[in-house]
């Protein structure tokens, strides 16, 4: 349980995220793997903080990146539900156009 | 010692495990609730990192509010005739080939730098100086993140409303 245990899982967890990213195609299913990604920051955040002498200014850091994720969540989902409405699918490669 | 070892590596398994089922599995319910394991997993490894009040929040925001909100929107973009909430997904071969180059490199950068370490002792709680560091240090992203929430509900009631 050193150091280098918790970065691999954020690790593991940053590159799971960012595949799901770059091969989903359903907008809902790209912000969970969104949210994955904020997680393994998260928990880069909390190791770092509790391996240098538990300075709790990581935990601030992460706090934050906690309340980000909210208000972004909130926001792509609305703009998800918008685009539900206008194009009738929430496959993200349909959606390239500003207006229909 | 080693019971703890045995605990730390399985949930450490456990949220792995259930990521990568949330970015591969085919039925997006499926990943929404292996979501709520991962969160939870990262919540227990916030408490092996002695991070109370943060795993706390995790578990409070995380798994009672934006996972709520997903599965919201899972039901709301899905017409309810809809049997399969299956969705595809394009190119895993090469994004996984990225990802796999992207994730080595990661690991390698990771495991071969010097970092900063230094030890300490544990505390027995973090929230009195959260509260200190919150209200003196980091008053001011405090203040704006309020802010930044408010704006963020309004804009997303303005957004979600039927456009009459």
């Amino acid at each position: 349980m050193d150091l280098n245990s918790y970065l691999i899982i954020s690790s593991i967890l940053f590159s799971l995220g960012l595949f799901g990213v770059i091969t989903r195609r359903n907008g809902v299913a790209v912000l969970m793997s969104i949210e994955l990604i904020l997680n393994a920051a998260n928990i880069n955040f909390i190791a770092f903080s509790r391996f240098s002498g538990m300075d709790l200014s990581g935990h601030i850091f992460s706090l934050f990146v906690i309340i980000l994720a909210a208000a972004e969540a909130a926001v792509a989902l609305a703009i998800i539900l918008n685009i539900f409405n206008n194009f009738g699918s929430i496959n993200i490669d349909d959606a390239n156009k500003m207006s229909h | 010692m080693t019971g703890i070892n045995l605990i730390f590596w399985f949930i450490a398994l456990m949220t792995i495990i259930s990521a990568s089922i949330v970015v591969l599995s085919n039925n997006l319910i499926y990943s929404a609730v292996s979501l709520l394991f991962t969160l939870l997993g990262i919540a227990g490894l916030y408490v092996f990192l002695w991070a109370d009040f943060i795993a706390i929040t995790q578990i409070l925001i995380y798994v009672g509010g934006i996972l709520v909100l997903i599965i919201f929107g899972i039901m709301l973009t899905h017409r309810i005739t809809d049997v399969t909430l299956s969705q595809s997904s394009n190119q895993q071969m090469l994004g996984g080939g990225i990802i796999l180059i992207i994730f080595l490199g990661l690991s390698y950068m990771m495991l071969n730098t010097p970092w900063f370490q230094d030890t300490a002792v544990e505390p027995q709680e973090t929230i009195n100086q959260i509260g200190y560091l919150l209200m003196i240090d980091y008053l001011l992203p405090f203040e704006v993140a309020s802010i930044l929430l408010l704006v963020a509900l309004i804009g997303a009631a303005l957004l979600s409303r039927s456009s009459k």
